[in-house]
């Protein structure tokens, strides 16, 4: 086995430039603290200023969790969306990366509004489970998740993993609204909609505020998983340096 | 021995590698994992216009790999190489039009006939339909032109791949153990083809893990060893063809 | 002329996936019969009330349609890789997007077919009558099977070349068909009563539009999926 440095060996081995990564990106821990601080200091706001619903009283407040959980499940699918279209167009491995961690992070926030929103619904409605729109939405929206991660976990090679998964994702993505839409329809012919994100005025504010807070631990998650990628990817360009080094 | 002597005259021996840019073929530095197991670590070598060239090695050492990379049915994870100047990734389409790959699964669509099966080449090629009877003729299956794949032996389905193959009219031979299954015959034929486009020409690269039936045409030989080329000889190949001669 | 050297190329692959699947032995048959066994499992499970059934029928016609669709998707890219034909294929000039219509249109007339079988195995056996307006009918069913081959063909293209395909196909398949199972079903439903509220039309808008798009964006995605 060589002796020499890694950086030697992965320039001997001849590999393309673009095989050769800048160092994986560092996500800052102090981002990190103020991201949860803030969503903390949101949650406390909104449960102390926020008055009792008339007919569920202070199960309402489930709102300022499942909402934007909601929100940034959608705001993840955009994220998939878009770099999954730019590596199709440019096909650079770090848009392939934050695209699945984008993804991983989308499911986990759909699966929260999902628990969520039954979590809400049993003493609310009675039943676990409703067909209600939006809930509706957000199940298949995580199906469609969880196909695109089954994906690239069946998947072995790296370059064919990504070109799938951009695939899949892109044309995933698109499917969200159309889903949104069909579903609503669906319900709305039949049976008004309810759900716990009724948008009385005195809720806004607290709305908001948790939005904002949960967007940046939304960031944080998705940049401390991409660097996570980042690192396995530039574990594997070094055993590929070493083996076409090595003697 | 008749035909041995009469084959055409030897060639100078080539050097292991001459880099130079209008080679038929030039790899350098071919890497192909498969997995976390790293096939190809490091392939060079050239073969150049009018050569006939072996690549030999043992199961499992990559060569059908190394061919298929060439033929752009694989993407290298590292190194660069080039078919007629044509670069295999970013000019794949050219050096799909330039050259003849056969693998070594036939490729075959067993319910059709063997017409059929050449007819569909024809329309994907762009040729007229009154070719094909012609290039069954000359593979010996004009008899059996009408009957299906499915109960056609192994070396009549090589024969048939070898008329699709020559449909193409390829410039660069890519061949996968083309005698297996072979009869004398077939094996004159596969020579009588390899000449064919040596004379237009063209080079050969196949992929052999014996080289009995080759000696007739072959120039070099490339031995592929854990991975990359561990030696070439032209020195043995002209050794052994001449003992031939003299018996 | 590249477009007619490419039209060549489809209806050549069109032609090739149809005489292979008619050809074999445990084709196009085996698929049909599933639907249709699928079919009476339902009616066994939802019935014997005839009135439930008939409020079952349009559901329960899609969903045999959709999990045998699943088979004959995997089926049409299973035929170029048992022989290693795919490897040939990709080497032949010429877009790829060839590749991707010859099979859609061969797709499409074995479901179109299939769905045809069921559908009248589903009149008889789920009591249905057929109204006046039963072209409407038809055309919404042509539609989302547009749909239901567009996505099936596309997923397949990578399902067929993976671990666990059987598993991956449905999986990635299912979800996004919720639009056409819900606009099919449910335009289909009020075509067979009396359409009071005139979503048949919007529905039928919602499938066209979905064929449209899907259609536009499997072509520009096949490429990209169809390498090794």
């Amino acid at each position: 086995m060589s002796s020499k440095p890694d950086d030697q060996l992965m320039l001997d081995s001849g590999l393309s430039s673009e095989t050769r990564t800048a160092p994986p990106p560092r996500t800052s821990v102090l981002f990190g603290f103020i991201a949860f601080a803030a969503l903390i200091a949101a949650q406390v706001f909104s449960i102390l200023t926020s008055p009792a619903e008339g007919d569920m009283g202070h199960l309402q407040k489930i709102m300022y969790v499942h909402v934007p959980a909601a929100w940034m499940a959608f705001i993840s699918f955009f994220v998939v969306l878009a770099f999954s279209v730019r590596y199709l167009w440019q096909k650079r491995e770090n848009d392939d990366l934050l695209a699945a961690s984008a993804a991983e992070v989308g499911a986990t926030f759909t699966g929260l509004t999902l628990m969520l929103g039954m979590i809400w619904g049993r003493p609310a409605w009675g039943v676990w489970w409703v067909w209600d729109a939006r809930l509706t939405s957000t199940l298949v929206l995580f199906l469609i998740f969880v196909g695109y991660l089954a994906l690239r976990a069946f998947v072995d090679d790296a370059e064919q993993r990504a070109r799938w998964s951009a695939a899949v994702g892109a044309i995933g993505a698109i499917n969200v609204p159309i889903v949104y839409m069909s579903v609503k329809w669906w319900r709305t012919l039949h049976q008004p909609p309810s759900s716990p994100a009724t948008l009385d005025p005195a809720y806004t504010m607290g709305l908001r505020l948790n939005a904002i807070a949960l967007l940046l631990v939304t960031i944080y998650f998705i940049r401390k998983r991409y660097e996570i990628a980042r690192l396995e990817r530039a574990v594997e360009h070094l055993a590929e340096a070493a083996a076409m080094g090595g003697k | 021995m008749a035909r041995l002597l009469a084959r055409a005259p030897l060639r100078a021996p080539h050097s292991m590698y001459n880099g130079q840019p209008d080679q038929a073929i030039d790899a350098r530095g071919i890497g192909r994992r498969f997995g976390i197991r790293w096939v190809l670590r490091g392939v060079t070598f050239g073969v150049g216009r009018g050569e006939v060239a072996a690549l030999l090695g043992p199961n499992g050492s990559g060569k059908s790999t190394v061919l298929r990379i060439l033929g752009t049915l694989l993407r290298p994870n590292a190194g660069t190489a080039t078919v007629n100047g044509r670069d295999i990734v970013a000019q794949a389409a050219s050096v799909r039009g330039q050259v003849g790959y056969l693998a070594h699964t036939p490729g075959l669509y067993d319910d059709l006939t063997a017409r059929e099966n050449l007819l569909f080449a024809a329309d994907m090629l762009g040729l007229p339909h009154a070719s094909v009877d012609g290039n069954l003729a000359r593979v010996g299956l004009g008899e059996v032109a009408g009957s299906r794949v499915r109960g056609f032996s192994a070396g009549m389905q090589r024969r048939l791949a070898l008329a699709r193959l020559i449909m193409r009219s390829p410039s660069v031979l890519l061949l996968d153990e083309p005698y297996a299954n072979l009869d004398e015959n077939g094996v004159e034929l596969m020579n009588s083809v390899i000449r064919d486009v040596i004379a237009s020409g063209g080079a050969a690269l196949l992929a052999l893990h014996e080289l009995a039936p080759a000696r007739a045409i072959l120039d070099r030989t490339l031995t592929l060893i854990e991975g990359r080329i561990a030696t070439t000889n032209s020195e043995r190949a002209v050794r052994e063809r001449a003992s031939l001669a003299t018996v | 002329m590249a477009w007619e050297d490419d039209w060549r190329r489809v209806r050549a692959i069109a032609k090739k996936d149809l005489t292979t699947e008619l050809r074999a032995k445990a084709g196009f048959n085996g698929v049909a019969s599933l639907a249709v066994t699928i079919l009476i499992l339902l009616g066994l499970a939802l019935g014997p009330d005839a009135d439930a059934l008939r409020n079952a029928a349009v559901g329960a016609v899609w969903l045999a349609t959709l999990f045998s669709g699943v088979l004959a998707f995997n089926r049409s890219f299973q035929v170029e890789l048992e022989s290693g034909a795919l490897e040939p294929l990709l080497l032949y000039p010429g877009p790829r997007w060839t590749i991707f219509a010859g099979k859609l249109l061969a797709n499409f007339t074995f479901v179109s077919l299939m769905v045809a079988i069921v559908m009248a195995a589903g009149i008889v056996l789920f009591g249905i009558t057929i109204p006046a307006r039963w072209p409407m009918i038809l055309a919404v069913v042509a539609l989302g099977v547009v749909g239901l081959v567009v996505l099936g063909t596309f997923y397949a293209s990578m399902a067929s070349r993976s671990r666990a395909r059987e598993v991956l196909l449905p999986l990635l398949l299912f979800p996004m068909l919720v639009p056409v199972l819900l606009a099919a079903t449910t335009a289909s439903k009020a075509l067979l009563g009396a359409d009071l509220m005139h979503e048949a039309g919007a529905w039928t808008r919602l499938l066209i539009g979905y064929d449209l798009v899907f259609l536009i964006a499997t072509f520009i995605a096949f490429e990209h999926v169809i390498e090794a």
